[in-house]
């Protein structure tokens, strides 16, 4: 039984790091809440007064807006479905029984660990250049005009990107959950001669639905903020300027703080929508 | 039928799995590749996959005219340094909660996990004036605290996790001997945590490693880590491939490494023990 000795030394061993992610979240969060009340131009003047609630009115009536919400939209499920689909297809082909599983599994895996620069860079120029990526010599053996894929096709070739960085992620997972799935019923059901497709509808599908969840929500929170990718291969042109990089935009690039700090505190509250959900699951989990 | 596997159809399981897991694989093996070419190999049309004249020239390149060493201090002493920080507060906060649970420790844990959803573009600006303000822009020091912050729920998570399956009647035994609290940390509990220490430690290396929003805003010159080096390729300059390549297996060679060891942890660690 806890004394109240070891109480209180427990307070003081959890203190350190309640107090600074404390002030992590609270400072720069109120300080983006004090100046997106302001009209402040660090380099054009600086702190020029309150602005009430005009720069929540401007950021979302700017024409800049509603694309970008899009744009986000269209990256983060484009990304979702290509990588949960997948990932179950994945998952249930590597848990079949074959020769050299652990090598695949780590040949499948190793596009989680490169650091986003550095994918986002060799699929720019190595892939998807339409004078020297592979792709444009592939088009050409073929007979077709090569295509710019970063301007042309920019969402796709960016949610083709940030898929293959966030496939391992969601496959592993989905691994995980499959093996955990019981053997012996999978076997009767095939015994019965349930046909494959309605196995997998009736017995694997229902038993993923608590990890795709996860999947979804914790993929949703990185993908809603995803910068390099975009930061290194486009720089927010052709159409791929999401929410992050619009406020990243105004924030530095255009030192509107003001504004960006209104559109900081939309992300934030966007965030939070997905992140309850994600709580309550893994909160859920806490009590059993 | 029994459901024994036959020879034939694992054949077919290993056939299609290998071909997913190679294509899957291929662009970083063809970056690897694609390293060890010349730079008019590197875009030969058609391009070769192996035939072609091996060459380190690339990695001489890069080292000698990029300071690819100092990019790869910084990368070190930033991840590394983080997580040793993170570490040290996130250790002692664990194991309380680990084995003196109270009413609040699961809104605890929840809350700092909470912390770890909030958009770093949301707090963009503050972060850069404090920094400003502290003469932190473009220090070591101000990215490993902001990494350290950035990934302490992650690693107290998981350092809770672990603790959690040391069974607690250890302790009691120890206490009945009459164990002090520091000996029981000491010669008790040490022991049996470092494996999950040691994981947790891993897992955070490599997403400090490869973290790529603050260390790309926040750093200039001095304290640019690979990731920022990287990103510096990303003008156009004609021919540049096989360097591009050298320095890019070089910036993930280290983690690609590290991350196979860490596959088993990595479950459990980003899903927050909601998947094991």
């Amino acid at each position: 039984m806890a004394t109240q000795h070891s109480r209180s030394a427990a307070r003081m061993m959890m203190a350190p790091a309640v107090i600074l992610l404390l002030g992590w979240m609270l400072v720069p969060l109120i300080m983006t809440l004090y100046f997106s009340f302001k009209k402040y131009l660090p380099l054009r003047g600086g702190d020029l007064g309150w602005a009430g609630f005009d720069n929540y009115v401007r950021f979302v009536t700017s024409s800049a807006f509603w694309p970008s919400v899009q744009a986000t939209l269209v990256i983060v499920g484009g990304t979702l479905l290509i990588t949960v689909v997948f990932g179950v297809l994945l998952g249930i082909l590597l848990n079949q029984p074959m020769w050299g599983q652990g090598v695949v599994r780590i040949l499948v895996i190793a596009p989680f660990f490169v650091m986003p620069t550095v994918s986002a860079l060799v699929w720019k120029n190595m892939f998807m250049d339409p004078v020297n990526g592979l792709f444009a010599h592939l088009w050409k053996f073929f007979g077709a005009q090569p295509v710019e894929w970063l301007s042309d096709a920019s969402m796709f070739s960016i949610i083709t990107i940030v898929s293959w960085q966030w496939l391992p992620f969601a496959t592993l997972i989905l691994l995980t959950a499959i093996q955990s799935l019981d053997g012996e019923q999978l076997e009767a059901s095939e015994m019965d001669g349930a046909p494959v497709l309605k196995r997998f509808y009736y017995i694997i599908l229902p038993h993923l639905s608590r990890a795709i969840t996860i999947v979804i929500l914790i993929e949703t929170i990185f993908l809603l903020s995803i910068f390099a990718e975009i930061f290194v291969t486009t720089g927010g042109a052709f159409g791929s300027r999401t929410l992050t990089y619009l406020i990243f935009q105004r924030v530095l690039e255009s030192q509107n703080v003001g504004l960006g700090s209104a559109g900081g505190v939309y992300a934030i509250i966007l965030a939070n929508i997905v992140a309850i959900f994600l709580m309550r699951i893994v909160g859920k989990n806490l009590d059993a | 039928m029994a459901r024994a596997v036959t020879n034939q159809r694992k054949a077919i399981n290993t056939a299609a799995a290998w071909a997913v897991g190679l294509l899957i694989f291929f662009p970083i093996l063809w970056t690897i590749l694609t390293s060890f070419k010349t730079e008019a190999q590197a875009i030969s049309d058609p391009p070769v996959l192996f035939a072609f004249d091996w060459t380190l020239q690339n990695y001489s390149d890069v080292l000698d005219r990029s300071n690819y060493g100092r990019f790869l201090m910084n990368s070190i002493i930033i991840a590394g340094g983080s997580t040793i920080l993170g570490l040290i507060i996130a250790i002692p906060a664990a194991w309380s909660m680990a084995f003196v649970p109270s009413k609040k420790t699961k809104d605890i844990l929840l809350w700092m996990l909470s912390t770890k959803m909030l958009p770093a573009v949301g707090v963009l600006y503050p972060i850069y004036l404090i920094f400003i303000k502290l003469g932190l822009l473009d220090s070591r020091t101000g990215l490993i605290i902001v990494l350290m912050l950035m990934n302490l729920p992650i690693i107290v998570w998981m350092l809770y996790t672990y603790f959690k399956e040391i069974p607690g009647e250890i302790l009691e035994a120890g206490r009945m001997d009459g164990a002090g609290l520091k000996d029981k940390i000491l010669f008790i509990l040490t022991p049996m945590a470092i494996p999950g220490i040691a994981s947790t430690m891993l897992l955070n290396f490599i997403l400090a490693w490869n973290e790529a929003f603050w260390t790309l805003n926040l750093t200039a010159a001095k304290a640019a880590p690979l990731t920022a080096f990287i990103a510096s390729y990303s003008s156009p300059e004609g021919l540049f491939y096989a360097k591009l390549s050298a320095a890019s297996t070089m910036a993930i060679a280290p983690i690609l490494i590290l991350g196979w060891f860490s596959q088993k942890q990595l479950v459990s660690g980003l899903t927050f023990g909601a998947v094991k």
